[in-house]
């Protein structure tokens, strides 16, 4: 009934676990936080450049995308490209499943810039990649700095989703080592630290990257 | 193509029970997320800074450790402790507990949210503070926050499917058995990823009657009946149609 | 009970001082307001009268100093030579004998304007439901709004959502009435109305009554006595006539031509 706690084992399976945590949580959160930034810009750019009927399609396949589970998407993608490794595979469903909730975002961010500003790069006559790139994304983007920075935390904690693909993350090392020695209690645990020593400092900073974005406005 | 649908036709009363076992789990683990959810939330804006502080720590800890996590060490370290859980309530805790704590935040926010002037009504009327949140302020907090609230409820749905993860056969389990006699896209595309949007779907349609029917509470919007009527909608003074 | 023989004042300022921060609102403050008095705050915006009628109805917290209802303690009391807080269940006893009008109305939006009226009589003062109706109408029909009982207060205009909140105020049968800025929200049109059924009131019942208003002809015609204030002070305290035909003041006279 004792919580049953043992550094000698705590200390032999901390190296395994940050190994696993650096190896694939950590780059699997950075490089699906960049393809989703990315992914989610242009589709928030097409979604306002596109005609009607195409913009349905579109809202249709994000909002599909957004509304079922990444444990079931990891399983269609890594089963239907047999050939892709499956970090690689984690990488692009979790960048997908993640640029449609950054659409939203940014579509947000895009509404927000004021009326004028278009009106005002029309009455310059500014072509339409200039009037993107020169005033209205940098406006847009500012706001949803930290937005994106909550998402990639939430993607971070969806990591151990990828299990389900057969990927030794952070989690799935803790259970390996734990069904090796029986000792789930200082792996589990111990998992559980590193995530919430990852993400609260993070999602610190980011609340306060988002009171000094509200105020320098 | 038809052998697909032959097989699936085979499997569907494994699949019917896997919805149910994944719409049991939605259900257990929203139960549980709200009553977590309105309990930490109401806790984290007290004047008390024990209470509030065990609200926060809580808060923060089912927050920032992820629900995989949770439910692992629910399962596997909890009965080396001495308790053991059958693994569809581990589920429906660990589901609710996580979303719980995600929601007490949306709870608070809302509550924050709530003009001040409706406190200080409640006040000059001398209602007490239980009352006044009661019968006052979350009735207003509630309608600000079923949109939050219906984005987590979706969450939760896409996170139960974990589950299988501790051998709960819930609809992902039973689409992967699927998949052995079919196609690939057929299994995780068409049926898997098809069902789970049709229930997600199906649950915001829920959440936004919900939310009609608390903004019209308030006076503000259409009654759904007036919604689903095929009379032509109210038009305010001064907005009507240029002629 | 109030009666003309008692001469404990409705409300009593002592030394009263309010802080924001840094910032002084009200410095050292004592006044008293007799039972069934109308006086009118006066002043420029920022010269502390609102955070008057908030401290009266505990809105807001005294920094220093005391306030008396009837002769009772409000928030604070002197024992054995030392400010104690007292208790919210006292606060709150207390509160029961002050309403309170808002310049924003705040009428309740989940409820119904009947719902609005008799939710506190009948969860706080524990009247029974059919009396608490009973009465809302009556109140109602006396703020011109018989027929609108069952609507949403965000259906109405605000003139009506403003004679719904001073029937909701008075359903409680206040002993002292704080009036604040209550027709400042209003379009010009309708501010009339509002201020029709204060004048009835004011007639019709022997209610303490505190203002803050900036319409000063309604002012002259309630009250019986306006304090002036400037930087949280009383510059200058006199009968309507005087303050606004003869002031002696030289602030007084500077702030009356400019609102005029």
């Amino acid at each position: 009934m004792t919580f049953d706690w043992n550094w000698n084992t705590a200390w032999d399976v901390l190296p395994i676990l940050l190994a696993a945590f650096l190896q694939v949580t950590l780059v699997v959160t950075v490089v699906s936080t960049a393809i989703a930034a990315v992914l989610g810009l242009i589709i928030a750019m097409l979604r306002r450049s596109v005609p009607k009927p195409v913009d349905a399609v579109l809202k249709f396949a994000v909002d599909f995308i957004r509304m079922t589970p990444i444990v079931v998407q990891l399983l269609l993608v890594f089963y239907t490209f047999t050939n892709l490794d499956a970090i690689t595979c984690g990488i692009i469903v979790f960048g997908i499943h993640y640029s449609t909730y950054m659409a939203e975002v940014y579509r947000a961010g895009i509404d927000a810039v004021p009326a004028g500003q278009w009106e005002a790069t029309t009455a310059l006559s500014m072509p339409k990649g200039r009037t993107w790139s020169a005033v209205i994304i940098p406006q847009a983007l500012r706001a949803t700095v930290p937005a994106l920075g909550n998402y990639a935390i939430s993607m971070f904690k969806d990591t151990p989703f990828l299990i389900i693909i057969g990927l030794v993350e952070l989690v799935q090392a803790g259970l390996v080592y734990g069904g090796n020695t029986f000792r789930y209690t200082e792996a589990l645990t111990l998992v559980g630290i590193i995530f919430l020593a990852a993400s609260y400092p993070t999602s610190l900073l980011i609340g306060r990257l988002e009171k000094r974005l509200a105020f320098s406005y | 193509m038809t052998e697909n649908f032959d097989e699936l036709a085979a499997a569907w009363p494994r699949i019917l029970d896997g919805i149910w076992i994944t719409l049991g789990l939605t259900g257990g683990g929203a139960a549980l997320a709200m009553i977590v959810a309105v309990t930490l939330g109401l806790m984290a804006r007290q004047p008390n800074v024990l209470v509030r502080g065990t609200a926060r720590t809580i808060i923060e800890f089912f927050r920032g450790t992820s629900l995989v996590v949770q439910i692992m060490w629910l399962f596997y370290v909890l009965p080396l402790l001495g308790v053991d859980l059958d693994a569809m309530v581990v589920g429906i805790l660990a589901l609710g507990l996580n979303y719980g704590a995600y929601s007490a935040e949306v709870v608070r926010g809302s509550i924050n949210s709530v003009q001040s002037g409706q406190w200080e009504a409640s006040t000059a009327l001398s209602m007490s503070s239980f009352h006044r949140m009661r019968r006052i302020i979350f009735p207003q907090a509630w309608a600000l926050m079923i949109p939050s609230l219906t984005n987590l409820l979706i969450h939760l749905l896409k996170g139960s499917a974990i589950v299988s993860f501790i051998a709960i056969q819930d609809l992902t389990f039973h689409v992967d058995q699927l998949r052995l006699d079919t196609s690939t896209w057929f299994a995780y595309g068409l049926v898997g990823l098809g069902i789970y949007f049709i229930i997600a779907y199906i649950l915001t349609l829920v959440m936004n009657t919900l939310e009609v029917r608390a903004k019209h509470r308030l006076g503000r919007g259409e009654s759904l009946r007036e919604m689903l009527s095929l009379k032509p909608p109210r038009t305010t003074a001064g907005t009507g149609e240029p002629a | 009970m109030p009666s003309a023989t008692d001469n404990t004042p409705a409300i009593r300022f002592e030394n009263v001082e309010k802080r924001f921060g840094d910032n002084v609102v009200l410095k050292d403050l004592n006044f008293s307001v007799a039972k069934g008095d109308r006086v009118t705050l006066i002043g420029p915006s920022g010269s502390g009268k609102t955070t008057i009628l908030r401290l009266v109805m505990t809105l807001e917290e005294l920094s220093d100093g005391y306030i008396f209802v009837d002769g009772d303690p409000l928030t604070y009391e002197k024992r054995d030579g030392k400010r104690v807080a007292l208790k919210e269940k006292h606060r709150n006893e207390i509160r029961k004998r002050i309403g309170m009008v808002f310049q924003q109305f705040n009428l309740f939006p989940n409820m119904t304007v009947i719902e609005n009226i008799i939710e506190a009589p009948v969860h706080v003062l524990g009247m029974s439901k059919a009396d608490a109706k009973e009465k809302a109408r009556g109140l109602l029909k006396q703020v011109g709004l018989a027929d609108k009982a069952d609507q949403h207060p965000l259906e109405l205009s605000g003139g009506q959502q403003q004679r719904v909140a001073i029937a909701r105020a008075l359903a409680m049968d206040p002993d002292i009435l704080l009036l604040d800025e209550v027709t400042s929200a209003l379009d010009p049109e309708i501010v009339g109305e509002v201020l029709g059924v204060l004048r009835k009131i004011a007639e019709t019942t022997d209610i303490t009554m505190l203002i803050v208003t900036h319409e000063m002809q309604f002012a002259k015609d309630v009250s019986n006595r306006v304090l002036m204030f400037d930087g949280g002070r009383i510059v200058e305290e006199d009968t309507p006539e005087v303050i606004f035909s003869n002031p002696k003041h030289e602030r007084t006279k500077k702030f009356l031509h400019a609102i005029v």
